[in-house]
């Protein structure tokens, strides 16, 4: 199903140096470069910043927001969601199978690692796709990708892996690189009625009030997944942020776990590496 | 079914630091739904917290607690291995209570 | 969610043992979305304190005859901003001596009275919650010590309200 796109991504990905931002020089993708320069973009404008801190959010950027978030880090409200979570992880399909015996190491302590890119299918495996796929494959219905179950069961995956340093790999494969740089210019694009791209908020502006919110900043902007943000009053997994950040710039949200979305996914995992995961989150 | 309730009892020297979160939509009354009708008001009205047969904390709330209910107080008394009992009863008679052990 | 019907209120309450929802009277009836059409608030819950849309009736209908004398023994600890208003920490902390009871005000709530807490003897002066506004408002703490009411205010700003929508 996958074979006829990832050629087409191999023909955009050759077409997207000329489209990506003015700093990229043109030529063959180079995602330590871009590493070093997003990494060292962030710690010289944030400077008295812990670097694990950037995992934080807009509490690492607001000294008001941060005293409420520690507040409610005190018990807080995704506990429901990993108490539930964690029965779900842990109960049988009908096959008897668990989600142990479709993820290495039981599926414990793994969140780190994803997204990955599989060389046998040729696409990014989000943790959420892949929790589906195990699904599927042992004869279960798969769960909506933006909330509910979803959120519950990687929230303790997540919560398994507190404290990791967020380790994604970009093997030398041409359709890695190619997802990856798909992923980055996805990043860098305006779009939406009010011509934002992700990197106008949050490259260009984190710490800076956008009405009523405050920016975060894109290093270690997924760490925290996924998360009960107050506006929700429940959990929402990266696909679900992605999709009401393409309603807030009035673009037209994608499906959850499109391409574009596992892309940026990708992209944005990378340059948090070394970056502890911090999820399952509180946001407002 | 598990309990809706969740709480963290620790006891250091004579006081014991109580903190719950409680499962409850705390509806206001005042949120439509996507049908852009009220939904009416359910929220939870009075929790007990009790120690050695004896109430140590009562809370009575209005519809401006938020979701999922959390409150922290602390009482002189209990000490590690004591039961703390804890109920709740909402404005449609519907309730629930757990009794946690003192850490 | 809660899920109940009226027939079964009775039953669960003797179930659970929580003697605060005596006289109910809804035994079997039911209108057509299934609420009992008697939901009676519990026993012991200050109704009328709840209805109050100002610090003064609810000061009445919870303290008869007290007046409120500010206090800066009474700590009140409430963001400046509120990050959303749906969800706000607020904590009343006091080392006045004989506390009885703790009350949370919101004063730009459509109904006043957010909590009120009841401290018996051996219990610490101090509350922390997290409550709804519905826009920027004071809030104000109520202590009552020896038999007198204490007040402190702080102004929460509340740009993303916490009422929904």
């Amino acid at each position: 199903m996958r074979r006829a796109s990832w050629v087409a991504t191999v023909v955009a990905a050759l077409a997207a140096p000329l489209l990506a931002s003015a700093a990229q020089p043109a030529g063959a993708p180079d995602p330590q470069a871009d590493f070093k320069a997003f990494r060292s973009y962030f710690t010289q404008r944030f400077p008295s910043l812990k670097l694990s801190d950037f995992a934080n959010g807009p509490y690492s950027m607001d000294e008001g927001l941060r005293k409420q978030w520690e507040a409610i880090e005190q018990f807080p409200p995704y506990e429901f969601a990993l108490d539930k979570g964690k029965e779900l992880f842990n109960t049988p399909f009908k096959n008897g199978k668990t989600y142990a015996d479709c993820f290495p190491n039981k599926g414990l302590g793994i969140r780190q690692t994803y997204p990955y890119f599989d060389d046998k299918s040729g696409e990014v495996i989000t943790l959420e796709l892949a929790v589906n796929r195990c699904r599927e494959a042992n004869g279960e219905a798969p769960y909506d990708y933006v909330k509910d179950d979803m959120a519950a069961v990687t929230a303790y995956m997540a919560y398994t892996s507190r404290g990791k340093p967020m380790d994604i790999k970009i093997p030398k494969d041409s359709r890695a690189l190619a997802a990856y740089e798909k992923g980055k210019e996805y990043f860098y694009t305006r779009r939406g009625q009010l011509n934002f791209s992700c990197a106008s908020c949050h490259v260009q502006n984190p710490g800076q009030h956008i009405r009523t919110e405050v920016l975060a900043p894109a290093l270690g902007i997924l760490n925290a997944m996924p998360i009960y943000r107050s506006e929700w009053g429940s959990m929402g997994t990266i696909s679900r942020r992605f999709m009401t950040c393409n309603s807030q710039v009035r673009g037209v949200p994608l499906k959850p776990q499109d391409e574009n979305y596992r892309d940026v996914e990708y992209f944005l995992s990378y340059m948090a590496n070394g970056l502890p995961v911090s999820g399952p989150g509180s946001r407002p | 079914m598990a309990s809706t309730i969740r709480v963290r009892a620790v006891a250091s020297g004579d006081t014991t630091e109580v903190q719950s979160l409680i499962q409850h939509p705390m509806d206001s009354g005042f949120v439509k739904d996507a049908k852009g009708e009220l939904i009416p008001p359910h929220h939870i009205e009075i929790v007990e917290f009790e120690h050695d047969g004896k109430k140590v904390f009562t809370a009575f709330w209005g519809p401006a607690v938020s979701k999922d209910p959390y409150v922290k107080f602390s009482f002189k008394g209990g000490k590690k291995g004591d039961d703390l009992k804890i109920s709740w009863v909402d404005n449609k008679g519907a309730s629930d209570s757990l009794t946690a052990k003192i850490q | 969610m809660i899920e109940f019907r009226s027939g079964d209120v009775a039953r669960r309450v003797m179930l659970k043992g929580v003697a605060a929802v005596a006289g109910l009277a809804c035994v079997g009836v039911v209108d057509a979305v299934r609420t009992p059409v008697c939901a009676a608030d519990a026993a012991g819950w200050p109704a009328e304190a709840f209805k109050q849309k100002s610090e003064a009736d609810v000061i009445k209908a919870l303290y008869a005859g007290k007046t409120a004398a500010a206090s800066d023994k009474v700590k009140l600890d409430a963001p400046e901003i509120a990050e959303n208003g749906a969800v706000v920490p607020i904590s009343v902390a006091t080392d006045l001596p004989d506390v009885t009871s703790i009350s949370v005000l919101v004063l730009e709530n459509p109904y006043t009275l957010a909590a009120h807490y009841k401290l018996p003897a051996g219990t610490a002066p101090a509350v922390s919650n997290r409550l709804k506004m519905a826009k920027t408002t004071k809030v104000v703490a109520l202590v009552e010590a020896g038999g007198a009411l204490h007040r402190a205010e702080k102004e929460v700003k509340v740009t993303v309200g916490g009422c929904g929508g």
